[in-house]
């Protein structure tokens, strides 16, 4: 490309950079303050001193959620409910997918039309909670992993993958006597190891990350996730400050500094997986969305 | 009897070779069948079966009698929602929120997707789209736990910082109402800023990079060029987008604004799903909220169709 050199050139070329700083800096910023502050001695955090990096380092906040047991706990059953939803999602997701994708499935019009409509219509918030009791799922792990096992999106997204592969493919093992479910098992599959990985992840963060089916559907807080707990540590213990006056708090104090440290840490341990991990799986996450943005 | 051969093209024969077509293809497709059975029961189950539940929205419905057994009462609990106190506060706080995010965020992504297109060292533009899509995969409760602890009034960095510049008390950002929406659109930006600029990076990658090559021999300056060959190229996919912006304008989720309101903000924050949820789930009234929740589905299915309908009035484009 043949470089503009004039004026308004230059203006964009400032506004471009100026705005990319910004947004690296408003986006990094928040996320490695919390680990400074999670880091930094209650006393130093609550002078003002941390600005960015730890002041007076100390592991003390990690320490009382570990030994308070709540935080690993909900860590543990955000774990399960990850890995067994995920499991559940794929299994469904990718045979339903499959069958959708072979042009040769009778009523695939009737099936893709009685899937769409859940797009449009469905019975809302109410009906999916009577739903849940109905089935005895109340307050167990099958609410958290069953009723949201089946994305529409990335069943549509997994459907074109699986057209991508050559029918030809399909058609010689057929020849040689296979049947559909060998070839889904044998052929389909193994060649759409990446699409798995991207779609497995998909619904590995959306898992990690769900709260509001936990509030509809739990009532047990030991079967909380670490989301709902990060929930009632910070933002319940926050609201309910709102409401108690500034003077009474003061009592406390000591104790609070330490709860201040102890929101901070438990913030970082509920986002650090994420940080840890999207350095290396981010490019499936974006694959991911432009294949659903160019053929959905 | 076998031998009287009917005509070829009595309605008989033709059902019955369709039929047998028919018995063919599904033979031939049985295990197909069979895959996609573990995944139809779960629409069946989970998508439909909630359909039916809509029924208690004409009902005055009681957990123990079932929905056979409640009483009906007809369009009783509409009538009471349109004739609600809060009837208007719901309806105009949804569709606030949603009109700020389209007029704000919206278009923020796409000046961003623009503006990142401007880069040409591949490796920083790589770094920023990476760095930018990251808060997307942070979860809600720590979305908001950030903002709560932020801009605490007791302990938040904030407030701290406020007070030692301009010697002001603590502002309970999270409990006055006037912040709620600045608030709730700052942090939807924070959050979907890159990772919404996605799909019209795609779209860009489509255009030949001969055309800004040609335009550029031509003389024509960058700015002209995203004038005249960026935005017409990324055009149609911001038509689908908007498209379905306005489609969900009046489906507000009710996650995130759950974990920002308090009673202190109800007039602000409180939109039809909070609605939904704290009358059906914390006062168990379960036949008013589905039928709130009905007559919000019924407003979300109308304005999609509108849309649809103008887009494909107006340009080449349409959703289906």
């Amino acid at each position: 490309m043949i470089r503009d050199q004039s004026l308004s050139s230059k203006l964009l070329d400032i506004v471009v950079h100026a705005v990319m700083i910004v947004v690296l800096i408003a986006t990094i910023y928040p996320v490695l303050y919390v680990l400074s502050a999670s880091l930094s001695s209650p006393t130093a955090f609550n002078m003002g001193k941390v600005s960015l990096f730890p002041v007076d380092f100390t592991l003390k906040a990690y320490l009382l959620i570990w030994e308070a047991q709540t935080v690993p706990h909900s860590f543990l059953n955000s774990v399960i409910y990850t890995t067994l939803g995920t499991a559940i999602s794929m299994l469904l997701t990718t045979s339903l997918a499959y069958a959708l994708s072979r042009k040769k499935l009778t009523l695939r019009r009737f099936y893709m039309v009685f899937i769409l409509i859940t797009m449009f219509f469905n019975g809302g918030m109410i009906s999916n909670f009577l739903l849940v009791k109905n089935l005895g799922m109340y307050d167990t792990i099958w609410a958290i992993v069953l009723p949201t096992a089946v994305s529409t999106y990335y069943l549509i997204i997994m459907r074109s993958y699986f057209q991508a592969v050559p029918e030809e493919l399909n058609e010689s093992a057929y020849l040689d006597g296979a049947n559909d479910l060998v070839i889904f098992f044998r052929i389909t599959l193994p060649l759409s190891m990446a699409a798995l990985v991207t779609i497995g992840l998909f619904y590995a963060v959306n898992y990690w990350n769900a709260w509001f089916s936990s509030l509809l559907y739990l009532k047990d807080t030991d079967k909380y996730p670490l989301q709902m707990v990060l929930r009632s540590i910070i933002i319940r213990s926050e609201l309910l400050m709102q409401s108690i006056k500034a003077g009474e708090v003061s009592a406390n104090e000591m104790a609070s500094t330490d709860i201040t440290s102890i929101k901070y840490a438990t913030l970082f341990v509920s986002i650090g997986p994420m940080m840890i991990l999207y350095p290396f799986i981010q490019k499936y996450f974006v694959k991911g969305v432009m294949i659903g943005s160019l053929k959905g | 009897m076998n031998q009287v051969a009917p005509l070829t093209n009595s309605p008989i024969k033709r059902r019955s070779r369709w039929a047998s077509s028919f018995k063919k293809g599904w033979e031939r497709s049985k295990y197909l069948h069979l895959l996609a059975l573990p995944g139809v029961l779960f629409y069946l189950i989970f998508n439909y079966a909630p359909m039916y539940a809509i029924l208690i929205a004409f009902q005055d419905f009681q957990p123990m009698k079932g929905v056979w057994g409640s009483t009906w009462v007809g369009f009783d609990q509409f009538k009471t929602f349109f004739q609600h106190i809060y009837f208007w506060r719901v309806i105009r706080n949804t569709l606030l929120l949603s009109l700020l995010e389209l007029l704000i965020v919206f278009p923020l992504q796409i000046l961003f997707a623009i503006l990142l297109n401007e880069i040409r060292k591949n490796f920083y533009k790589r770094f920023v789209q990476t760095v930018s899509y990251l808060p997307h995969f942070i979860s809600l409760p720590a979305i908001i736990g950030m903002l709560f602890m932020f801009l605490s009034p007791q302990d938040g960095p904030f407030n701290m910082l406020l007070t030692k510049v301009f010697h002001i008390e603590p502002i309970n950002f999270m409990g006055i109402s006037e912040w709620f929406r600045p608030l709730y659109i700052l942090s939807e930006i924070w959050t979907t800023l890159g990772w919404g600029a996605i799909i019209y990076l795609a779209a860009l990658t489509n255009v030949n990079p001969d055309m800004y090559e040609s335009a550029s021999l031509d003389g024509a300056s960058r700015v002209k060029m995203i004038w005249h060959i960026t935005l017409p190229a990324i055009q149609p996919t911001v038509m689908i987008m908007l498209l379905l912006q306005i489609g969900k304008m009046m489906s507000l989720g009710a996650d995130k604004v759950l974990l920002m309101q308090s009673p202190l903000t109800y007039e602000v924050s409180d939109v039809i799903s909070t609605f939904v949820y704290r009358r059906g789930l914390e006062f168990g009234e379960y036949s008013f909220a589905t039928a709130v929740g009905f007559f919000n589905s019924l407003i979300n299915i109308a304005l999609l169709l509108t849309a649809n309908w103008f887009v494909k009035k107006t340009t080449d484009n349409s959703l289906f």
